[in-house]
C-alpha cells in the first residue's frame, strides 16, 4: 500500500477536558488563570442562557416569538468560548448563536426583534459582530475577509465565527480556513459538533472521525475539546486568541456538545432521528452541572447565587419583551429607503407607491 | 489626451483609485504577479505592493467573502471573477450576503464592493467563459449592474463603480478589450451610473443596447443610414438600474424601438426594458418593439459562436421589420 493509513492523523485529535461530567478537576495543569469573579461570571452566563433559552421556547408557542434555535446543551460550547473574546474582537454568528452576541454587546431586545422577523433585530451599535449567518459556512469566508481586514489594519484582535457541524460539509467551511490560513490572518473558527445537522448524524455528514482534523489539509491548527467542559472550551479558545494575535495563524476548534431541543421551533421533532437514551446520555454531561459542582466545591456558588441570575434573566426578558413589543412595525417602505445609499428610479416610484399603501 | 485601449482604461482607472484612496484593494486569481489573466490589473501590485493588490486561493466564493469580510473593516474591495462563466461560484456571496447587508443590519453596514469581470462572446475561449449572465443580476435586488463599451466609459464608470458605497458588477466584454483605441484623458473622472448614452442620433428608430452591440449596432446604423433610415442608438452602460428616462424621450422622437443584446432572449436584459417601454412610451409607438438577441440555449462552443452571436445584419433586418409594421 502505497496510500497511508488515516488512523496516524485521526490519533492526533484527542478530545481535550479539564473538568469531567462531576465537576473534577482531570487535567491540573491545564487549569486556567480566572478570578472567581471570572469564574462566577461564567457560570452566571450560562445559567441565564438556560433561563432565556426556556423563556424563548415558551413564548415562541405562545406566538410572542418567531424563528429561534435553542440553545440548551451548548452554553460552554458558546458561552466559555465567547468569554476568551475581547470587546474589539469581531463575531460572525450562525443563528443559533444569539447568546454570544448578546454577551458581546447586542441588546436582548435585538435578538428578540430579530426573532420576529424584524430589521431593527439586525442593527447593531458600537458592536462589533456581523448578523446571525443562515447560509450554511457563509460566514466562514467572510470570517477570512474580517481577519484580513483587522491585520491589515494592525489591530490587536480577532474574528471569531460560530457554525455547527453540518457547516463543516460545505465548500464555504473549507474555503474559508483556506484563505484565512494563506493570510495567516487572525481568525478563529469553531464548529459546535453538536452531533446532528437537523437531523443527519454527523457520522453520515463525513468519513472523517473528528471535525478537528479538518484543519490539516488547510494548513492551520485544529483541535477537539469536550464542548460541555466550560474551562476546557475557555482554555483552547483563549490559546486559539493568543496565536492568532501573536501572528500564528487561524486556529479550528471542534467542540463535542449536544442541542437537547429541536433544530429550531419551525417544526422539527427530535424523536425522528435521534433516540431518548442518547439524548439523557448527553445531559449527564451538562455543562450546567459540572461547572456548578465544580464552583461550589471551591465555594464560589450557591443557591441564592443561581436565584438571583434566575431572577435576573426573567427580569431582563420581560423588559426586552416590553420594549420589542414597543417598537413600531417595520414598513416595506423602511426596506426600500435602505436597499441603496441612493434610491434608484424604480425604488423610488415603489417607496411612493407603498407610502399610500402603508398610509391606508 | 491619450489613446488607450479599453483594457487600459480599465487599469487606469485602478491605478487612479488604488492612489487616491488607500482603503482600496485589488484582488482576485491571478491578479498579482501576473497582472491577470487579460493583464487587467498589469504593474498595479509593482506599483502599490502586495498588500494593496494581492492573489487570492482559487475559489470564487471565498474570494467574494473576503470582499465582504474586508468590507466590515472599511476596505473599498475591487474583486475580479476571472470569468463572469464562473460567477455561479459566487453567487451565494453577492446576491445573499453583499446584496443584503444593508437591509440585514438595518442600514448600518455596507458592501461597497466593485466585482470587475471579462465576459461576452466571439472569443473563442472555451465553454463557460463567455456567458452573458447580467440578466441574473437584473433580478437580484441590491446591486448595481454597469457594462461599458469604449475606453472612455469604461474608465470614469470603473473609477464610479469603485467610489459607489454598495455592490457594483462591472462587466468587461473581452471583445472590446483591445479590439480598438478611444480617447481616455488622463488623471481622474467619472461617468454616472445609470445614465445611458445616445452614441449615435437619429430620427427613424431607436436602437437600444450595451456591451459589444453597441458597436455592431453603430455599424448596422451607418448602412441603414445608407438606405435613408436615420436609426438612433443608445448605449445603456448601466443595465441596472436603467436609464428610463433617455430611453422614453427617445422612442418620443422615433416613435420606433429595438432593442439588442447579446444575451440569450428569454426574460433578458431587452425584455426588461421593452416591459419599461410598455409601462411608460406605449401611445408613442408605431410599431412593436423588436428585439435582436440570441437563442435560448446554452453558450454555444467556439465552433458555433459566430452565427450564434446576434450580429448587423439581424439588427438591419429587425429595424426594417419595425420600420415597415
Amino acid at each position: 500500500m502505497v496510500t497511508k493509513k488515516l488512523e496516524p492523523i485521526e490519533s492526533r485529535f484527542e478530545t481535550f477536558q479539564i473538568l469531567n461530567p462531576e465537576g473534577e478537576v482531570v487535567n491540573k495543569d491545564a487549569v486556567p488563570d480566572l478570578s472567581d469573579e471570572q469564574l462566577k461570571e461564567l457560570m452566571r452566563r450560562m445559567v441565564y442562557t438556560r433561563i432565556w433559552d426556556q423563556r424563548a421556547l415558551s413564548l415562541n408557542r405562545q406566538g410572542r416569538l418567531g424563528f429561534y434555535a435553542p440553545t440548551a446543551g451548548q452554553e460552554a460550547s458558546m458561552l466559555a468560548s465567547h468569554f476568551a473574546m475581547e470587546k474589539e474582537d469581531w463575531l460572525l454568528p450562525s443563528y443559533r448563536d444569539i447568546p454570544q452576541l448578546v454577551f458581546h454587546g447586542v441588546p436582548l431586545v435585538k435578538a428578540f426583534l430579530y426573532s420576529r422577523g424584524h430589521f431593527k433585530g439586525g442593527q447593531y451599535e458600537g458592536v462589533n459582530a456581523l448578523m446571525p449567518q443562515i447560509i450554511i459556512a457563509a460566514q466562514c469566508t467572510q470570517t477570512a475577509g474580517v481577519a484580513l481586514g483587522l491585520k491589515k489594519r494592525g489591530k490587536k484582535n480577532v474574528a471569531f465565527t460560530y457554525f455547527g457541524d453540518g457547516a463543516t460539509s460545505q465548500g464555504d467551511f473549507y474555503e474559508g480556513l483556506n484563505f484565512a490560513g494563506t493570510y495567516n490572518a487572525p481568525a478563529v473558527f469553531i464548529s459546535q459538533n453538536n452531533r446532528f445537522a437537523i437531523s443527519v448524524p454527523v457520522e453520515k455528514q463525513t468519513a472523517a472521525k473528528t471535525l478537528a482534523q479538518k484543519a490539516v489539509a488547510a494548513g492551520i491548527r485544529g483541535v477537539q475539546v469536550d464542548g460541555m467542559d466550560p474551562l476546557a472550551v475557555y482554555v483552547v479558545t483563549k490559546e486559539a486568541r493568543e496565536r492568532a494575535i501573536a501572528g500564528e495563524g487561524p486556529t479550528l476548534i471542534e467542540t463535542l456538545t449536544y442541542r437537547y431541543g429541536p433544530h429550531t421551533t419551525a417544526g422539527d421533532d427530535p424523536t425522528r432521528y435521534r433516540s431518548d437514551e442518547l439524548t439523557n446520555e448527553w445531559e449527564q454531561k451538562d455543562p450546567l452541572i459540572r461547572f456548578r459542582k465544580y464552583l461550589e466545591g471551591r465555594n464560589l456558588w450557591s443557591k441564592e447565587e443561581e436565584e438571583a441570575t434566575v431572577e435576573q434573566a426573567k427580569e431582563d426578558i420581560k423588559a426586552a419583551l416590553k420594549e420589542a413589543d414597543q417598537t413600531p412595525k417595520q414598513k416595506v417602505t423602511d426596506l426600500i429607503k435602505i436597499m441603496f445609499e441612493k434610491l434608484p428610479y424604480n425604488l423610488q416610484e415603489q417607496f411612493d407607491e407603498y407610502s399610500k399603501k402603508e398610509s391606508k | 489626451m491619450a489613446q488607450m485601449t479599453m483594457i487600459q482604461a480599465i487599469t487606469d482607472a485602478m491605478r487612479i483609485e488604488l492612489k487616491r484612496d488607500e482603503n482600496v484593494l485589488v484582488f482576485g486569481e491571478d491578479v498579482g504577479k501576473n497582472g491577470g489573466v487579460f493583464r487587467a490589473t498589469e504593474g498595479l501590485q509593482d506599483e502599490f505592493g502586495e498588500d494593496r493588490v494581492f492573489d487570492t486561493p482559487l475559489a470564487e466564493s471565498g474570494i467574494g467573502g473576503l470582499a465582504l469580510g474586508l468590507a466590515m473593516q472599511g476596505f473599498r474591495p475591487v474583486m475580479e471573477i476571472q470569468f463572469f462563466g464562473f460567477v455561479f461560484e459566487a453567487m451565494d456571496s453577492i446576491a445573499s450576503q453583499m446584496a443584503r447587508l444593508r437591509y440585514r443590519s438595518g442600514g448600518k453596514y455596507h458592501a461597497p464592493v466593485t466585482i470587475r469581470s471579462p465576459f461576452g462572446g466571439g472569443v473563442h475561449t472555451p465553454e463557460l467563459h463567455a456567458d452573458s449572465l447580467e440578466g441574473l443580476f437584473l433580478q437580484t435586488p441590491g446591486v448595481k449592474v454597469v457594462i461599458p463599451s469604449n475606453p472612455y466609459d469604461a474608465k470614469g464608470l470603473l473609477i464610479s463603480a469603485i467610489r459607489d458605497n454598495d455592490p457594483v458588477i462591472f462587466l468587461e466584454h473581452m471583445k472590446l478589450y483591445r479590439s480598438f483605441r478611444g480617447e481616455v484623458p488622463e488623471g481622474e473622472y467619472t461617468v454616472e451610473i445609470g445614465k445611458a448614452n445616445i452614441v449615435r442620433e437619429g430620427s427613424d428608430v431607436s436602437i437600444i443596447t450595451y456591451g459589444a452591440m453597441v458597436q455592431t449596432s453603430l455599424k448596422a446604423a451607418e448602412k441603414l443610414a445608407e438606405e435613408g433610415i436615420q436609426a438612433e442608438v443608445i448605449d445603456l452602460r448601466t443595465i441596472s438600474p436603467l436609464d428610463v428616462e433617455t430611453i422614453v424621450s427617445s422612442i418620443k422622437k422615433t416613435n420606433r424601438a429595438v432593442v439588442v443584446q447579446e444575451a440569450q432572449k428569454q426574460a433578458g436584459i431587452a425584455a426588461h426594458v421593452i416591459a419599461e417601454i410598455n409601462d411608460r412610451a406605449i401611445l408613442h409607438l408605431e410599431a412593436p418593439v423588436g428585439r435582436v438577441t440570441a437563442p435560448d440555449t446554452v453558450f454555444p462552443f467556439s465552433e458555433a459562436e459566430s452565427v450564434w452571436l446576434p450580429n448587423e445584419n439581424d439588427v438591419i433586418e429587425k429595424v426594417k421589420a419595425t420600420i415597415n409594421f
